[in-house]
C-alpha cells in the first residue's frame, strides 16, 4: 500500500513539474515580445485637428513600417494615444497618464506650442527625452537638455519666422519702409509678432499698425480697413487656420493695397484652405515647410507622400500633406534610430545620441542645437502664383508656390505690389 | 490711432451688419430663454447643424445656403420638437429643470458637436455663393455681401417673428406663456403644447442662423462654443423677450466690437462689448427694452 502511495505521489510531482515547464516555454509572455509603447496626445478634435489627424497618419504610417521590419529592439512598437482635443488644459492629464498609469517608454509631443507646453513640467520632473511637433520657442525657458523640437525654426526661433517672410519682401521693387503687424491672441502669434518687431527694427523698417485679436472673432473688415487706413508698405499676419481664412478675404474684400501681404499665417498650408481660396492665394507670402519645386527634393518624401495621400484621403485628413506629416514622420524616424543606435530606452542616453547626431530624414538632414531647436532654420517662405480655379491637384505640381528664401533653395523672384501678383 | 470720420463710418456700418448676424444667432435663445425660461445651451449645436447642413447641399447641389436653410426649416422645427417633448417629460414636468435640464442641453451640445466630428471630421468647411467675395463700394462705405447679405435676411426673419408672435393667435400665445403660465391654463391653453412650439420655432431659426455663419465664416464642429457666451448676453442685455431690445442690443455689441477693434486694437473687443452689458445691466437690471 505504501508502495501505492509513493507512485501517486511520484505521479503527481512529475505532471506538476510537467506542467511548470510547459508554463514558463509556452504561456509566460517573454520581455521580447512586449511592445516598446510610444505615448502622446494629439489634437484629433477642435482647431488644430486638421493638422493633428494628418500627423497622427504620418506616425502611423512610420510604426506599421517599423512593425514590418521587426520592430525597435526586436520588438513591436505600439502607440499610445489621447485626443488633447487642442485644449491646453487636457494635456498635463494626458501626459501624467502617459507616464504614470500607461507606463510608455518613450513619449512625443502632440502638435502646436499651446499643446506642447504644458506637458513641459511632467515631461522633465519623469527625466523623458520629448520630441515636439511644431512648437515655436517651447523650450527657450525651461532648456530642457532632452527636448527636441521638430520644426525647422533654428536657434532662433521668435524671430525665424518673421526674418524670412520679411527678408524676402524687402527684395520686392519698391522696397518696403513701413510695416503693420497683426496676429491672434494666442502663444504662437505672439511670440511670432514679438519676433517680427525686433527683426523689423534690425532691417529698418517703421511699424506703423500693430496689434493682436481675439481668436474668437468673427468679422475682420475693420481690423484689415484699420491696417490699410496706415498704408504700410508690407503686411505681416501672424494667424491660425479660421483667422487666416477671415483675414484673406476681408484683404480681397476691401482690395488690400500693399507691396507684400502674407506672413505666418497657419492655414494655408492645408489642402482645404487651398482648395477653397485658389485663385485668392495668389500673389500672398508665407511660409512652407515643403513645396513640389525641384529645389526640395529631399530622398524618401516622394515615397513618404505617395504613402500617405491615399490614406488621408480616406481618413479624411489634409490631402496634400506638405505641411506636418514629412516632420511627423521625420520625428519617429530619429526617435527610431536613436533607441537602435543606443539598444536602450534609456532616456539620457536616447537624448545624448540625438543631440551629437546628424540625421538623414524625409526633411533632409536633421541636426540639433542648443535647446533642441534646428542648428540651421528651414522655413521656406514661397509665394503663391498661378492658381487657377479650386483644382487640388495643380497644388502638386512645380511651379504654383515658388520658393522666395532660403536662398540655397529658391526658385524664383518675388513679384510686386501685391495687386500686380495678384493677378 | 487717430479718429477719421470714414474710417468711424466704416466702423459703425461694419458693426451694424455684424449685429444683424448676431441677431439671428440669438433670436432662438431670446424665445427659449427670454420667453420659456429654458436654458438651451445647446443652442449654438443647432446652428452648427445647420451649418453643416448648408455645407452638404451647397457643395453636392450648388443650391444657395441660406435657401437650404429654409427648406430645411421645417425639419429643425420637427427636431426642436422633439427635444422640448423629452425635455418637458424628463425634466420640466418633474420640476428638474434648473440644474438636470441644463445638463440634459449640455450633453446635447456635445453629443452633437463629436456627431459631427464622426461624420464630417474637424476640417473647416465653407459655402460657396454667387455673392461671397463681392463687395459694394460707396464712398468710404464698404458692404461685403458675405455680411450683406445675411444681415438683411437677419432683419426680414426678425421682422417675420415679431410679427408672427403679435398678430398670430399661436404667437400671442406663446408671449402669454411667457408671462403667465398659469393664466394660460386656466384659459385652456396647453402650456406644454405652446411651449413645444414655440421650442421648435427657436430651433429652427437656429437652422437658419447656421446658413448665415458659414457663409461668413469657415465652421467646423466645435465653433459653436464662442457662440455661447455672446448669444445669452445679448439676449440678457436687450431684455428677457423682447425682440426689438434684442436686436438693439446686437446692433450696440457689433458696433462696440467693430469701433474697439478698428481704433483700440481688436484685443480689447470683446472686454470693452462685455463691460458695455455690465454697465447697462447696472444701470437698468431688466435690459434696455426689457419689463
Amino acid at each position: 500500500m505504501l508502495k501505492a502511495v509513493f507512485r501517486t505521489m511520484r505521479a503527481h510531482v512529475i505532471a506538476a513539474m510537467a506542467a511548470t515547464v510547459l508554463m514558463l516555454a509556452g504561456a509566460w509572455p517573454t520581455a521580447a515580445a512586449e511592445p516598446i509603447k510610444i505615448g502622446f496626445g494629439m489634437a484629433l478634435t477642435g482647431g488644430l485637428a486638421g493638422n493633428g489627424k494628418a500627423a497622427l497618419i504620418a506616425i502611423q504610417i512610420w510604426a506599421e513600417q517599423v512593425n514590418a521590419k521587426g520592430g525597435l529592439l526586436g520588438r513591436p512598437v505600439q502607440l499610445v494615444y489621447y485626443d488633447d482635443q487642442t485644449n491646453p488644459a487636457t494635456v498635463p492629464g494626458i501626459y501624467t497618464k502617459l507616464l504614470d498609469i500607461d507606463k510608455v517608454d518613450l513619449v512625443i509631443s502632440g502638435y502646436g506650442t499651446n499643446l506642447q507646453a504644458p506637458a513641459m513640467p511632467i515631461i522633465m520632473q519623469h527625466g523623458m527625452t520629448f520630441i515636439g511637433l511644431f512648437g515655436l520657442a517651447v523650450n527657450d525657458q525651461f532648456h530642457y537638455d532632452r527636448f527636441f523640437q521638430m520644426q525647422p525654426n533654428g536657434p532662433d526661433a521668435k524671430h525665424a519666422l518673421s526674418q524670412g517672410f520679411l527678408e524676402a519682401a524687402m527684395k520686392a521693387n519698391p522696397k518696403p519702409k513701413t510695416l503693420a503687424i497683426v496676429g491672434a491672441d494666442a502663444e504662437y502669434p505672439q511670440v511670432a509678432l514679438s519676433g517680427a518687431r525686433d527683426v523689423a527694427k534690425k532691417l529698418g523698417l517703421k511699424i506703423v499698425y500693430d496689434n493682436s485679436y481675439p481668436p474668437s472673432t468673427v468679422d475682420y473688415t475693420p481690423i484689415v480697413r484699420a491696417i490699410q487706413a496706415t498704408n504700410p508698405d508690407a503686411v505681416f499676419v501672424a494667424s491660425y487656420p479660421p483667422d487666416t481664412a477671415g483675414i484673406i478675404r476681408a484683404a480681397h474684400e476691401l482690395d488690400l493695397k500693399t507691396t507684400v501681404f502674407g506672413g505666418g499665417m497657419i492655414g494655408l498650408q492645408f489642402s482645404s484652405l487651398k482648395q477653397q481660396f485658389g485663385p485668392l492665394l495668389n500673389g500672398i507670402v508665407y511660409y512652407e515647410l515643403y513645396a513640389p519645386e525641384p529645389t526640395l527634393n529631399f530622398p524618401g518624401i516622394t515615397d513618404f507622400l505617395r504613402t500617405y495621400q491615399p490614406r488621408a484621403a480616406e481618413a479624411g485628413a489634409d490631402a496634400l500633406g506638405f505641411y506636418l506629416p514629412p516632420y511627423a514622420y521625420a520625428g519617429m524616424q530619429i526617435l527610431g534610430e536613436a533607441v537602435e543606435a543606443t539598444k536602450s530606452l534609456d532616456q539620457q542616453k536616447i537624448a545624448q545620441y540625438i543631440h551629437a547626431t546628424s540625421f538623414k530624414t524625409v526633411v533632409g538632414d536633421v541636426r540639433f542645437g542648443k535647446d533642441g531647436e534646428w542648428v540651421e532654420p528651414r522655413l521656406i517662405y514661397v509665394q503663391e502664383r498661378g492658381i487657377k480655379g479650386n483644382d487640388i491637384e495643380q497644388f502638386k505640381q512645380p511651379g504654383h508656390e515658388i520658393v522666395l528664401y532660403p536662398s540655397e533653395f529658391k526658385s524664383g523672384d518675388i513679384v510686386a505690389p501685391y495687386a500686380a501678383a495678384k493677378h | 490711432m487717430a479718429v477719421s470720420l470714414d474710417l468711424l463710418l466704416s466702423a459703425v456700418v461694419a458693426g451694424i451688419l455684424l449685429g444683424g448676424f448676431y441677431a439671428a444667432v440669438t433670436v432662438g435663445v431670446s424665445i427659449s430663454f427670454g420667453m420659456l425660461d429654458i436654458v438651451n445651451i445647446a443652442h449654438p449645436a443647432f446652428i452648427i447643424l445647420g451649418s453643416y447642413i448648408a455645407y452638404i447641399v451647397n457643395t453636392h447641389f450648388g443650391i444657395d445656403p441660406i435657401l437650404v436653410s429654409l427648406i430645411v426649416a421645417p425639419a429643425f422645427y420637427a427636431l426642436g420638437a422633439a427635444v422640448y417633448q423629452i425635455y418637458h417629460l424628463a425634466f420640466e414636468r418633474r420640476g428638474d429643470e434648473s440644474l438636470r435640464g441644463l445638463a440634459f442641453f449640455f450633453g446635447l451640445l456635445f453629443i452633437t458637436e463629436v456627431a459631427l466630428i464622426l461624420v464630417f471630421g474637424v476640417d473647416y468647411r465653407f459655402v460657396n455663393a454667387a455673392y461671397i467675395g463681392i463687395t459694394l463700394h460707396y464712398g468710404p462705405i464698404d458692404l461685403p455681401l458675405r455680411m450683406l447679405v445675411p444681415f438683411a435676411c437677419s432683419i426680414a426673419l426678425l421682422v417675420g417673428l415679431q410679427l408672427f408672435l403679435s398678430r398670430s393667435f399661436i404667437g400671442r400665445a406663446i408671449m402669454a406663456v411667457s408671462q403667465d403660465r398659469l393664466a394660460l391654463q386656466l384659459m385652456s391653453a396647453d402650456p406644454a403644447r405652446i411651449k413645444r412650439i414655440a421650442f421648435a420655432l427657436s430651433i429652427a431659426t437656429a437652422g437658419v442662423a447656421g446658413a448665415f455663419l458659414i457663409i461668413i465664416q469657415p465652421v467646423e464642429p466645435s465653433v459653436g462654443r464662442d457662440y455661447i457666451g455672446r448669444v445669452f448676453a445679448i439676449c440678457v442685455l436687450g431684455g428677457l423677450g423682447s425682440f426689438p431690445g434684442m436686436l438693439t442690443a446686437a446692433m450696440l455689441l457689433g458696433i462696440v466690437e467693430s469701433v474697439t477693434a478698428t481704433f483700440y486694437g481688436p484685443s480689447w473687443s470683446p472686454a470693452v462689448a462685455f463691460g458695455f452689458l455690465l454697465l447697462t445691466l447696472a444701470f437698468r437690471p431688466s435690459g434696455i427694452m426689457g419689463r
